[in-house]
């Protein structure tokens, strides 16, 4: 059994926390999670289906509640924001990388990455540059003028990156990064991952996936809602 | 702000054949409302062209039988007509008219200038308020007034074409013509009269005048000119105003009443067109509304990406009801641009000047654009109100 690295500012700090759908069925998805992400760490949280990984990554990303406990993101409390706050800090702090990679198929690329700084306010002449930069970053400057239905999964799942780590967040949460990708497309973003690890990125991934958790630096098992070390 | 109307924008331009089709009844109905109000307008224009403003505004009585020989007519018209005819409402103004019996009298220019010869000229007397029944316009010099009336001053106005025939062009050095011995003094000359065109070739003095040279009995005609749409109700008063206890022995010629008709009719179908357009609008914003809340469906994942991407559930109204905006708007250009040619073909095929109001123009563009706004409040406030998860589910 191992217990998280005291960090000196840990990015996820959650108590205790719960999530129950009142349904009908009723389902407690989360039941009583405690955890700590530390400042460059890179966990994987892995879980049979159904045992609520989905469900954790929704509340650490802000787009859903808890019910019960604490949670604090880069110690701000987030159970007492309003909406627009949580919004806002959504915006600025997270980045989210899906399996189905959710790319708007009418805008090219670059337009696609770009639109992780519209909310957050960046100013539109710094979005462009930037997004160049993130794209270059993953590899796919050659790219940047296509639309998104024309690339491969691997390449698309890369945009889909990139517009996660444009806007600089403090923590990069991932859905089954790979579970639509063959295993070579698989590697290559598990390669991009160690690489945002190794410059100080924090990093949750969620899979059930050995091959994925096992990069990681660090995991837990997720069953029935709880956490298990 | 900007970003959000970017994003709008680019939200409209992804799918061009559902924005054409979502714009149609949009089109149809600001294309019926700019029509229809176009070419009432412009037909409008045309009526008031057509049916001269003046003719449709005079009455003129006479007695009956104006025929009869040396003055034997069974009925003479009062000298006090115009002031009962002044009192009825609708009278704008109204003057008496006669021709003179001067026999053999000539009319010559006292100074000679004409080439000395005698004219025989029309000699007419009038009353006062002739000149505004008529619609006088001077060249030069005044009417005569009540006051020349009373006096029975020896004055005359020169109508346009016996001024030219006689050489007098200007009635400051006070001009005077001869009619048979007697010298006149020439105190203006008329530029145009209207309906009365034998005005134009006349020597005009006042009535009191006229009854002391040349023992005029009674007035001809009287004049009247009447408010717009008041001619016909006039033409009934008249002759009781004037003759109550004889009104049928006068005879009244008043302007006929289809143009009354004819713009009763047109208005019915102004009304028709205009519920037409209305009741396309209504289904033009339906369908904006049906086919927004269709896209906001369809587009879930996008709303559940942009509230991860950190939109609030205000930016994600806006930018839908931007978009139904965007479209209202893009349907109401188009349809402006549909009437207005509309209008301006139907103009050309019927050789009419078309007339169009520029806040119309202008206008209904933003009116397509308040029917998507309206049309875009359930569907924009339908995607705010999506929760994330429910949008991202099956991620
Ligand atoms: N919005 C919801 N309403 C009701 N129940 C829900 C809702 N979302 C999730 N659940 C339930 O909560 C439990 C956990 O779901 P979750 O999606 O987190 O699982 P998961 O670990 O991501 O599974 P998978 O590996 O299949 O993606 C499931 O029993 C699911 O049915
Ligand atoms: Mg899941």
């Amino acid at each position: 059994m191992s217990t998280a690295v005291a960090l000196p500012a840990p990015v996820v700090e959650m108590i205790g926390v719960r999530r129950f759908f009142p349904g009908p069925p009723e389902v407690q998805a989360i039941n009583g999670i405690d955890l700590i992400i530390g400042q460059g760490e890179y966990l994987s949280i892995v879980g049979p289906s159904g045992s609520g990984k989905s469900t954790l990554l929704h509340l650490l990303g802000l787009l859903d509640n808890p019910t019960g406990g604490v949670y604090r993101l880069d110690g701000v409390d987030t159970m007492s924001l309003r909406e627009r706050r949580r919004a806002v800090l959504r915006g600025e702090r997270i980045g989210f990388v899906f399996q189905s990679f959710h790319l708007l198929d009418h805008r090219t690329v670059l337009e696609n990455v770009a639109l992780s700084m519209v909310y957050v306010g960046v100013p539109r002449r710094q979005r462009m540059a930037r997004a160049r930069v993130a794209l270059d970053r993953v590899g796919l400057s050659h790219r940047m003028e296509f639309a998104p239905t024309t690339l491969s999964g691997g390449e698309r799942q890369r945009v889909a990156i990139a517009r996660a780590l444009v806007a600089e967040p403090s923590l990069l949460l991932a859905d089954e990064p790979t579970g639509n990708l063959d295993s070579a497309n698989a590697e290559a973003i598990l390669q991009v991952f160690d690489e945002l690890h190794s410059e100080g990125m924090t990093l949750a991934v969620i899979t059930h996936d050995d091959n994925v958790s096992r990069r990681a630096q660090r995991q837990v098992r997720i069953v029935d809602g709880t956490l298990k070390w | 702000m900007r970003d959000l109307l970017d994003e709008a924008l680019a939200g409209v331009a992804a799918r061009p054949t559902r924005l054409i089709l979502t714009t149609l009844g949009t089109v149809l109905g600001v294309a019926a409302l700019v029509g229809t109000v176009g070419l009432g307008q412009t037909a409008a224009g045309q009526i008031t062209q057509r049916f001269d403003l003046a003719a449709a505004t005079r009455v003129v009585v006479q007695p009956d039988d104006k025929g009869g020989q040396e003055g034997e007519a069974a009925t003479q018209l009062p000298w006090d007509a115009p002031d009962r005819i002044k009192r009825l409402n609708g009278v704008e103004a109204v003057g008496t008219v006669s021709s003179l019996e001067i026999g053999d009298d000539l009319v010559e220019n006292v100074t000679g200038l004409d080439g000395g010869e005698g004219k025989a000229l029309q000699v007419m007397a009038g009353s006062s308020g002739l000149w505004d029944a008529v619609r006088a316009v001077l060249k030069t010099g005044r009417f005569f007034d009540d006051g020349h009336d009373q006096r029975a001053d020896k004055v005359v106005v020169l109508g346009k074409h016996a001024a030219e025939r006689l050489g007098i062009n200007r009635v400051d050095s006070q001009p005077a013509v001869f009619i048979g011995d007697e010298a006149y003094t020439v105190i203006g000359i008329l530029d145009s009269v209207t309906g009365r065109a034998d005005l134009n070739d006349a020597v005009i003095m006042p009535n009191g005048t006229a009854k002391q040279a040349y023992k005029l009995e009674s007035p001809d005609a009287v004049e009247i000119r009447t408010a717009v749409g008041a001619a016909q109700l006039i033409a009934e008063q008249a002759p009781i105003a004037i003759e109550p206890n004889n009104p049928s022995t006068l005879t009244v010629d008043a302007p006929p009443k289809q143009g009354a008709v004819r713009k009763g009719v047109e208005s019915d179908l102004n009304a028709l067109f205009l519920l037409l357009g209305a009741v396309a609008l209504l289904v033009g914003g339906l369908g904006i509304a049906n086919v927004t809340l269709l896209s906001v469906l369809e587009r879930i994942s996008e709303i559940g990406l942009r509230r991860a991407l950190g939109a609030a559930r205000r930016h994600i109204a806006v930018q839908f009801l931007v978009e139904s905006v965007i479209v209202g708007f893009l349907g109401g250009l188009l349809g402006t641009a549909v009437g207005v040619i509309l209008t301006v073909g139907v103009s050309w095929v019927r050789d009419w000047t078309p007339i169009l109001d520029n806040r119309l123009a202008f206008g209904s563009p933003l009116l397509g654009a308040f029917i998507g706004l309206v049309a875009g409040t359930y569907p924009a406030w339908k995607a705010s109100a999506i929760q994330p998860i429910t949008a991202l589910r099956g991620t």
